[in-house]
């Protein structure tokens, strides 16, 4: 074998192992948790209200909060994401005003998410009176999601190739009807991992929800979008700090259950956008 | 006989960024003919023609000035997607969209309002006639464009573009990456089309502007040197820098 080759030999090894290294947090996270949840999850845990200081019963009302909020949020945050970056992409002129608004958006996903969530207190809660409520809650976290949102869909809409603008508008399509028909659909599997990634951290952020929406105790479900409910990262936190003797490994199945829901809203993704990749032809 | 005018440019001057890219353009062009524009590389002919379908303003750098007139009507006076509707163009690369057959055709006639089923499905099947892509193709209708070959890709564009009922069509060295039986096709298929349409033709083959085109312009540096029936362009160029091009002594 020529020195070379042997080169590139040991050279993928070590990438490989490299490679490894990040693989192998996130086993050990995985695999921590469910060896310490599996003796508490169960229908029950996951279907019934906390009872006894939380100390027994389930979480099931964190849960329906957890996925209402996330159904929120992604209500406000897409649809004026996708917009946004529509605009920014196909109808904004490069000059120094958009410059500002493309570089504020890059910033904008650096903000720490508590600052999120004073902002959305302040805001939402108190200015606009919507109260400690869901609609609350889930205006602060679209607000969080958006940097995310706008920057994937600007990035998709971006590989659209130019040559699909140019066919519908020399066919005598307008504009709308271009980015609507021929660009905006080759966009969607882009839209889609920027919108699941977004929603995956908000569902698992606890100050942005801290004083705008999440609920210490309450075990009926919402009724309106002017409730509180619990959520499952602020339930984690409560049980885990606030509240003393509560058993370890229903904090452990709390987390188990909020990785599932994350690891699921992947999965959904995943298989839309393998949908979506069969058609990709150029 | 006089003849009607489709086209007419007046002073054309077209830049990109500083850049200058046509000077002083003045020519017009005749309802029903084939008129060809030959020159070398970066002579301005695809700008030519960008420019009468306006499509050179998707270039942010791009300006012009003069006039051009469509028709009798001033181009700056025609909303932009009525006047692409009315002025096809076929780019020099087969341009398909990553749809099937069929709806790469019917997403003109649907743009522009039409919804009926059969309607479109007639339209489609006539665009396919006049391109002379129909036989090839009626059996598959709804597999994928990008999978014929390149020849029929171009074809399939053509129709595309006829589906929108145009008066004129622009070609861009539109067989420039094809082999000759396929360009003898759509050769065929552009004599065809001359009863209905005014066609303008730039290509970088001038035996092709010989044997298809009526008129010819040559076109250098953003310069129309000259503009004369095809015949006589090719037999007896008046200017010594068309001489030179068509013999191959450049370019
Ligand atoms: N999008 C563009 N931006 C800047 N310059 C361009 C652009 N398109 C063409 N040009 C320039 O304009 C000149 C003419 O180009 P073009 O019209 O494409 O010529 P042709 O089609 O005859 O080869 C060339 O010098 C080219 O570099
Ligand atoms: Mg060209």
């Amino acid at each position: 074998m020529t020195t070379a080759r042997m080169r590139e030999k040991i050279a993928f090894f070590v990438l490989g192992l490299i490679t490894l290294l990040v693989v192998i947090p996130i086993l050990m996270i995985i695999f921590y948790i469910v060896k310490n949840s599996i003796g508490s999850i169960s229908w029950e845990f996951i279907t019934q209200s906390p009872r006894n200081g939380m100390k027994e019963g389930g979480i099931f009302p964190a849960i329906v909060g957890t996925i209402v909020l996330i159904i929120g949020t992604m209500l406000f945050s897409l649809p004026l994401g996708v917009l946004s970056a529509v605009y920014l992409v196909e109808y904004a002129r490069d000059n120094f005003f958009t410059r500002l608004i493309k570089l504020s958006v890059v910033n904008l996903s650096g903000i720490p998410s508590i600052v999120y969530g004073l902002f959305g207190f302040t805001l939402f809660v108190l200015f606009l009176k919507l109260g400690t409520s869901i609609l609350a809650g889930s205006l602060t976290l679209a607000i969080m999601s958006l940097p995310v949102i706008i920057t994937a869909t600007k990035e998709a809409l971006e590989s659209v190739p130019l040559s699909f603008r140019e066919i519908s508008l020399s066919l005598g399509a307008t504009k709308w009807q271009t980015v609507r028909y021929c660009v905006l659909p080759y966009a969607i599997p882009g839209i889609l991992t920027g919108t699941v990634l977004s929603l995956s951290r908000a569902a698992g952020e606890t100050a942005p929800i801290l004083f705008t929406v999440a609920a210490f105790y309450l075990p009926r479900l919402p009724r309106s979008l002017f409730d509180q409910v619990m959520a499952l990262p602020y339930h984690l936190y409560v049980i885990s700090t606030q509240v003393p003797n509560i058993p370890v490994s229903i904090s452990f199945a709390t987390c188990f259950v909020l990785i599932g829901l994350v690891f699921l809203m992947n999965l959904v993704s995943i298989i839309l956008r393998s949908h979506y990749r069969k058609k990709k032809l150029w | 006989m006089v003849k009607e005018t489709v086209i007419k440019t007046v002073n054309l001057n077209c830049r990109y960024g500083a850049l200058q890219v046509l000077k002083d353009l003045n020519l017009e062009i005749h309802r029903n003919e084939i008129f060809g524009i030959i020159g070398p590389a970066n002579s301005g002919k695809t700008t030519f023609l960008r420019a009468l379908n306006r499509l050179n303003f998707l270039n942010a750098s791009y300006s012009q000035d003069g006039e051009i007139f469509f028709a009798d009507k001033n181009l700056k006076n025609i909303c932009d997607n009525i006047l692409r509707k009315r002025i096809g163009i076929i780019f020099a690369l087969p341009q398909v969209l990553p749809v099937s057959i069929y709806n790469n055709i019917a997403y003109g006639p649907k743009v522009h309002g039409i919804a009926k089923k059969d309607a479109i499905e007639q339209i489609v099947e006539e665009s396919l006639k006049k391109a002379s892509l129909w036989d090839e193709v009626k059996d598959r209708l709804d597999s994928p464009a990008m999978k014929l070959s390149g020849g029929q890709q171009q074809r399939l564009c053509i129709a595309r573009t006829l589906a929108v009922e145009p008066d004129v069509i622009l070609y861009d060295e539109h067989c420039s990456g094809l082999d000759p039986i396929s360009t003898a096709k759509i050769e065929d298929a552009m004599q065809q089309l001359k009863e209905t349409y005014t066609q303008i033709l730039v290509t970088n083959n001038t035996k092709q502007a010989a044997r298809v085109s009526e008129r010819c312009a040559f076109f250098l540096m953003g310069e129309l040197i000259e503009l004369d029936e095809t015949a006589a362009l090719f037999t007896e160029p008046k200017d010594k820098r068309t001489d030179d091009y068509i013999t191959g002594r450049f370019g």
